[in-house]
């Protein structure tokens, strides 16, 4: 599983976006990666300081050539005013997650352990669950979720990543 | 003074030195056509949408300028699609405007409601809902700056029917300002340097020269080019025209249906010097086997074209006209007798060209579809606005009419569109009234939009059109004879109309010909009437398209007759 993981993570690339905040922004977006046949594995959208400016973070795979023409023809959306790959200079990316629980008198301590370890919250508890909250990256994600598996995971929530340039890495217009 | 939506509309087109458009009326469009009535702008109406919007695509081919389409929501507007995708594989800015149900019951299924923004999403270079009076002056500025900048495109304006009805202040904007929207025309100065020098050392060049030669307005920087360094020059389909058929470093069109000196030279280059060309798969055949020899110098001006089918060893990205303007003066510059170095590479050309010409085989009673594009080339000097449908009539006149200038001829080359030749014919005639405009049709295009000889009747445009009739759809039953073992599933058109009394009914001319003899007097007396004219040429049935690569196959495989 740490493997794939790995795998997956060589060939994964982390687009940063500036698009107008504007109706029909992300669904142009969204059209092209599936209209031109990228792979999407995730993707999340919010206005930023600017409210006529969103911000978007997309997680695709390469397969090949093919980062550099995605970059290409998001650039040439007139809704889309930046776009750069993080994966070319140093970034933090996070994303955070719900993750619901199954409680049983046996492995209460056994959770809340964990999700000490993790730096991760309680937040709900109910007689058969514990929903905890937990940020970080994508090898923090997978791993808390390894170690949750065998104790049963009822349901999970994943916000897709957000991420920044490291230090003076800033996309402006 | 307040004006109304539909008001501002009018007012708008006005301002953008639009004086033509072609359209279809409808229930939420009635504002508009209501202010049309008495608007110092022409007004072509077409019998179906697509005709319409195909003739605004003719009318921006021929003549450079935007073409401008205007329908009704739902139907008028989903039954554009085909057209905006045409324009769209091949660069045509044209502006369509679609009305939209209006604001308040938009996505409640109304009556004549299609989501036509979301429809066109992947085929417009972009579009606009417009919700607001406010925005509509703003909206359709933006629309035709991003139809004609960079590389064009169509872009489609959704205008639903309240905001024509509102009333609101007028003011244009003397610019569009797009922060998202900056195209490179200027190409990068120490690249072009880099690509002189390439060029100047190459031992066998040769030049593919596309659309975007025609579309930038690059001709004669072209020629050039081809005249400084002495190098041979092929032009895909949507570059016919950009360089003149005549001139002897021409080579013809390559690709599938290429010229068979054309496809060597690509084959044998050492390098290839890409221009406005986004290296379809119909010019390419097998990517794995295209030019192997070669370094690719490509010169694009949209960057989505660089890299994406073909690896370009040195990408310039700009317009065509600007980069050559500046690479021709550096090229003169260096110290080299071009004719001298490439002399054995011409040789060679030469050769091929002498052992394997473009040829038929005119023998017997039949009238061959070659012949009649050559009478047509010869009657007309080559000098005609030629629209072609899509088929084996499209690349037959591509091999036999010896295009010279630019913007002469239409043909829907990415899409490949039956049925747009004869609509795009009355789009160039309406930009062109005195010039000769043919289209080369088929028997099965043209009924795609036959019902347009009434726009052609009732505005007097005297397009001719010369059906190559062979009752078949014949690049279908080419593919079948060739490698479905001759077996033509619903490829035979034997209840064809009569197209003489199809074209009369309309009040147009019908002529036919059924020998060769005929051909050309019937040829020059459609040209002697000044209305439209259907020519039915009876031809014979089963000719082929040759040369001919198979799907797949590299391009120097090429099946000869």
């Amino acid at each position: 599983m740490a493997d794939k993981i790995f795998e997956n993570a060589k060939s994964r690339h982390t687009i940063s976006l500036l698009v107008e905040n504007r109706f029909g922004a992300l669904t142009r977006i969204a059209g092209l990666f599936s209209g031109r046949g990228f792979n999407i594995d995730s993707l999340t959208v919010a206005p930023t300081v600017d409210p006529s400016i969103s911000r978007m973070t997309i997680v695709t795979r390469d397969n090949g050539q093919i980062i550099e023409q995605v970059i290409k023809q998001l650039r040439k959306l007139i809704d889309v005013i930046k776009v750069v790959d993080l994966c070319e200079e140093d970034y933090v990316e996070r994303e955070m997650a719900l993750i619901k629980v199954e409680s049983e008198p046996e492995n209460r301590a056994e959770v809340l352990r964990i999700v000490d370890i993790f730096r991760g919250k309680i937040v709900d508890v109910s007689a058969t669950t514990y929903t905890l909250e937990i940020t970080g990256d994508e090898e923090k994600l997978g791993a808390l979720i390894n170690l949750l598996k065998p104790i049963g995971i009822i349901e999970i929530a994943r916000t897709g990543k957000v991420a920044l340039g490291r230090g003076n890495k800033v996309l402006k217009l | 003074m307040k004006k109304s939506g539909a008001e501002i509309f009018v007012e708008c087109l006005l301002r953008e030195k639009i004086d033509t458009i072609f359209g279809f009326p409808g229930g939420v469009v009635l504002d508009v056509y209501n202010v049309l009535f008495d608007a110092p702008l022409r007004h072509i109406l077409s019998r179906h949408e697509q005709g319409a919007v195909h003739a605004a695509d003719g009318y921006a081919r021929a003549s450079g300028k935007p073409g401008v389409c205007l329908v009704t929501s739902g139907p008028g507007a989903t039954n554009t699609v085909t057209g905006i995708a045409t324009a769209y594989m091949d660069s045509v800015p044209i502006v369509v405007f679609t009305g939209q149900v209006p604001t308040r019951i938009i996505g409640n299924d109304a009556f004549q409601e299609a989501d036509i923004v979301g429809i066109t999403l992947p085929c417009t270079k972009h579009n606009y809902l417009v919700k607001d009076i406010a925005d509509l002056a703003r909206t359709i500025k933006e629309a035709f700056f991003i139809a004609t900048t960079g590389r064009p495109g169509p872009v489609l304006v959704d205008l639903p029917k309240d905001v024509l009805a509102a009333k609101g202040d007028f003011k244009y904007p003397e610019r569009a300002y797009i922060r998202g929207y900056n195209p490179t025309y200027e190409g990068h100065a120490g690249q072009i340097a880099k690509v002189v020098k390439i060029i100047a050392r190459a031992k066998r060049p040769v030049i593919l020269a596309g659309g975007g030669i025609i579309i930038s307005g690059a001709s004669e920087e072209l020629r050039q080019l081809a005249e400084i360094g002495q190098i041979p020059v092929t032009t895909t389909l949507m570059g016919l025209g950009g360089f003149p058929a005549t001139h002897a470093l021409f080579l013809g069109m390559p690709g599938m249906h290429g010229i068979y000196t054309a496809n060597m030279a690509l084959s044998e280059a050492d390098l290839l010097i890409a221009i406005g060309s986004r290296f379809d798969d119909r010019v390419t055949g097998n990517l794995e086997e295209f030019a192997p020899h070669a370094k690719i110098v490509h010169i694009d001006i949209d960057p989505t074209s660089i890299g994406k089918n073909v690896r370009g060893d040195y990408p310039v990205v700009g317009d065509a006209k600007k980069i050559l303007s500046k690479m021709n003066p550096l090229l003169k510059k260096e110290e080299k007798d071009w004719l001298k170095d490439h002399e054995e590479w011409l040789r060679e050309i030469e050769e091929w060209r002498k052992n394997h010409p473009l040829t038929y085989n005119n023998q017997g009673k039949k009238i061959k579809p070659q012949y009649v594009i050559e009478q047509i080339n010869e009657a007309t000097k080559g000098e005609a606005i030629i629209t072609t449908e899509v088929g084996q009539n499209q690349m037959w006149t591509a091999q036999f009419y010896k295009f010279t200038k630019p913007r002469t001829l239409l043909s829907s080359g990415g899409l490949g569109t039956m049925g747009y030749g004869f609509p795009a014919a009355i789009g160039a005639q309406a930009a062109f009234p005195d010039k000769i405009v043919i289209d080369i049709a088929g028997d099965g295009s043209f009924q795609m939009n036959i019902q347009e000889l009434a726009t052609a009747v009732q505005y007097r445009l005297p397009v001719k059109v010369a059906i190559l009739n062979n009752k078949y759809l014949g690049m279908v039953r080419q593919w079948q004879q060739l490698f479905y073992n001759r077996r033509y599933s619903y490829t035979c058109l034997n209840s064809n109309p009569d197209f003489v009394k199809i074209a009369e009914a309309y009040g147009a001319v019908g002529l036919r010909a059924s020998e060769p003899e005929e051909v050309r007097p019937i040829i020059e007396q459609a040209l002697a009437i000044p209305k439209p004219v259907v020519i039915d040429f009876e031809i014979d049935r089963e000719e082929n398209v040759y040369p001919m690569v198979p799907v797949g196959a590299s391009i120097r495989r090429m099946l000869l007759a």
